[in-house]
């Protein structure tokens, strides 16, 4: 049996001893109590307050436990809310790259579209909110099945249907797409789900650094890749997009 | 915030609003290059009365504009115009000769001169002067405000009659400041801001001397009345004038105003509604100066240089987010205000439920402030998840009541709604919206309806685009919802829900 660690032991030991008896506690407190330099004990606190386990309180320098250990296990991202949060930058996406746009999460074996964004060109188009994709062949599914683990699994059991026959089915050829996925930070499908058409997509994180959703652009192929190629300058894009809705999820959220 | 894919020149735009100052700037395309935004003090004198500090706006303005100029990384030769939206109705008085406010302003929400309005309306009542000038005597309108103002702040009638004294809206107190204040800044106001005034006179777009001398404002005191789009002057003097001298400042136009322009609502008809805390609707009604018999307020929607006056019906609704946050701050049935959503999506219906809130009193186009709020229908059967639906349900029919009011007084039927504001991200809001007013609802592709408003006119006003067509070309369509509802239904609804209002009704009994 592997050793545990003993950082994460010790952690843990702080995070009961905040729990118990006194609410606040001195550094050299804690560090006695625990048997342990000052040093690694603050190296230790320090961690936990980043992860916003512990506190510190700024007057007296004494460490309490952190509003975070609060939330463990009792939030969950609204899927409304992260529209609303997303609705500016989709906008911008759209308007930027010319192609319309989805944002995506995982909903029983598949990519539930949360929010739509026309493609900007005064065609008719209709709002394709709470449809569903595949999570396997279209971009927005990749990126859930390589970032979520348990879009991971959901995808692994799934029937991976072949919608063309570019479509990868079999499961390492699909385990080698989301490890490209995980390398590159975006997924892309080109003409894997519907003859004709491409997207791209990419990750949008929480503040907990957790995989809550993705977003992505949709298009005609010949559009969205030049020469064989996606066009670098979209993926920029929609990789821009989902970096700021994630920021605006981590600054703004609490 | 500047990428690839925007290049100047540009347009600016300032949005002095209610609870803070923005500047955005836009590029050709109405793409927003860069924001910069600082909110100012909200003063509470007394129940009632909210106040700002018009010198602590000015300052925010004058950062807000630098700003967003630097964050743009843009200098003055890419700046080809500056535009202002405003704050509708909120009242200020200055020293022409110190550039000193002689009072704060008084906000549009203030309610001070309620007493006041009832005098004025003497034996006529509160339409008084709607035919003149479109509105009924109540608190919001800025000549009211000017005449509390000079009864009761010492001397200031005398330094008035003495011609020291400048009365503007927010819009009048920017560009006279921008234009260089006490060194020949332009004492101006457009035809949108003037029509809120209660002063000026519909049919001749002139300040009204028989009004102005009833409700006791000086007409030498007033700016002069300009269109919405051009010339008033250029940036001149202080700190903005180091870094932007010359920019012509080419626009002004009151918030929803802006925001009907910003739609482009150019053509008879074309209606446009603002989800925000309340709702504020406005059609569009051409070259027709539109009495309203529906309780509408019947308003100018625009006027671009020397082409002639656009008019436009209003129609607010006072509560709607509102009624989200109320949910979710008195209540504790969410903790976020989209939450309003999934809750209410866990139920096919409203279970028989309706919500009017009427939290003081009806709005148009019943105007009855005896009516508090109501929720009906109530069984054992009904969950908070069916309240939530009712929630929003309430502030779907509330818009469809305008509409009716509007098409009403008009003659025009909705053809389609163009929204914006923060609870267009609410789906299920806009889906109900489509079913209840049976016409599609459309979302642009912008959210900053109002700032791109006052862009679109001073760039108009320079050159910079040719045409209103231009600025069509421009607006894209971000979303669409269509009426999927059937007439029978919406019909049986609609009856349930005017049965829900009719119980709001005369629950306050010694109303004044």
């Amino acid at each position: 049996m592997a050793r545990n660690i003993q950082s994460l032991e010790r952690a843990a030991a702080m995070l009961r001893l905040l729990a118990g008896g006194e609410r606040r506690l001195g550094l050299s407190d804690i560090a006695s109590s625990l048997g342990l330099a000052k040093g690694t004990a603050h190296g230790i606190l320090r961690t936990l307050q980043q992860e916003g386990f512990v506190e510190q309180d700024e007057a007296s320098g004494r460490y309490q436990l952190g509003a975070e250990l609060l939330r463990l296990g009792t939030t969950y991202l609204d899927v409304h809310e992260l529209r609303a949060r997303a609705l500016v930058w989709t906008d911008d996406l759209a308007r930027s790259s010319g192609e319309s746009v989805h944002l995506g999460v995982l909903h029983q074996q598949g990519v539930l579209i949360v929010h739509h964004v026309f493609r900007p060109d005064d065609s008719r188009q209709v709002l394709e909110i709470g449809g569903m994709q595949p999570l396997h062949s279209t971009a927005l599914g990749k990126v859930l099945s390589a970032y979520d683990p348990v879009a991971h699994s959901e995808a692994l059991e799934a029937d991976r249907k072949a919608y063309t026959d570019r479509t990868v089915c079999e499961p390492d050829g699909f385990e080698h797409i989301l490890d490209i996925t995980r390398a590159r930070g975006y997924a892309a499908d080109v003409e894997e789900t519907w003859e004709g058409v491409a997207s791209i997509a990419a990750p949008i994180h929480d503040r907990r650094r957790m995989p809550v959703g993705a977003v992505g652009i949709t298009g005609a192929v010949e559009r969205l890749c030049r020469e064989g190629e996606l066009r670098p300058e979209l993926v920029a894009a929609v990789r821009d997009c989902a970096r700021a809705v994630s920021r605006d999820l981590g600054a703004g959220r609490f | 915030m500047t990428d690839a894919h925007t290049a100047g020149p540009f347009i600016a735009a300032i949005d002095q609003g209610t609870t803070s100052s923005r500047c955005i700037v836009f590029d050709r395309d109405g793409r927003i290059v860069s924001v910069d935004q600082k909110e100012h003090e909200q003063i509470f004198p007394k129940p009632g009365w909210v106040e700002h500090n018009a010198t602590e706006i000015w300052t925010n303005v004058q950062e807000v504009v630098a700003g967003a100029v630097e964050k743009a990384g843009i200098t003055r030769d890419d700046i080809k115009a500056i535009g202002i939206t405003n704050q509708r109705e909120t009242t200020l008085i200055w020293d022409k000769n110190t550039g000193e406010p002689v009072h704060n302003a008084i906000v549009w929400q203030d309610t001070r001169t309620d007493a006041l309005c009832r005098e004025l309306g003497r034996n006529v009542g509160q339409d008084r002067f709607r035919r003149e000038t479109g509105l009924p005597l109540a608190s919001y309108f800025a000549g009211p405000k000017a005449r509390w103002l000079l009864d009761n702040v010492d001397g200031l009638r005398e330094r008035a009659e003495a011609g020291d004294l400048l009365f503007g809206t927010m819009d009048s107190w920017v560009i006279w400041n921008l234009t260089g204040g006490v060194n020949g800044g332009k004492h101006v106001t457009d035809v949108t801001n003037a029509s809120r005034t209660m002063l000026m006179n519909l049919h001749t777009m002139q300040w009204d001397e028989r009004i102005a001398e009833s409700i006791g404002v000086p007409t030498p005191m007033l700016p002069e009345i300009r269109s919405s789009a051009e010339v008033y002057g250029e940036i001149n003097g202080g700190r903005l004038g180091e870094l932007l001298g010359g920019i012509p400042v080419a626009s002004a136009l009151g918030d929803q105003q802006a925001a009907l322009f910003g739609q482009t609502c150019f053509s008879e008809g074309e209606t446009k509604s603002t989800y925000g805390t309340g709702t504020f609707m406005v059609m569009n009604t051409g070259d027709k100066i539109i009495n309203s018999y529906s309780g509408l307020l019947t308003t100018v929607g625009y006027k671009i240089g020397d082409q002639d006056t656009v008019y436009a019906l209003e129609g607010s609704i006072a509560v709607t987010g509102s009624l989200v946050q109320w949910m979710r701050d008195q209540m504790g049935l969410i903790s976020t205000a989209a939450e309003i959503e999934t809750l209410a999506l866990t139920v096919e219906d409203n279970g028989g439920a309706y919500f009017v809130p009427a939290f003081s009193g009806l709005f148009a186009p019943y105007w009855r402030s005896d009516a508090r709020g109501v929720i009906a229908g109530l069984t054992r059967y009904v969950t908070k998840a069916h309240l939530a639906r009712a929630v929003l349900e309430a502030t779907a029919w509330q818009t469809r009541e305008i509409a009716d009011a509007m098409t009403k007084d008009s003659g025009v039927e909705l053809t389609a709604l163009k929204v914006d504001g923060g609870m267009t991200s609410n789906n299920l809001l806009m889906q109900t919206l489509a079913d209840f007013v049976d016409a599609p609802v459309v979302r642009p592709m912008v959210a900053e309806t109002t700032c791109l408003g006052a862009a679109y006119a001073a760039g108009l006003a320079v050159g910079f685009w040719n045409s209103t067509d231009d600025l069509r070309a421009n607006w894209r369509r971000a979303a669409e919802w269509t009426p999927r509802m059937d007439a029978e239904t919406r019909d049986r609804e609609y009856k349930s829900w005017l049965k829900a209002v009719e119980r709001t009704m005369g629950w306050l009994e010694d109303e004044e």
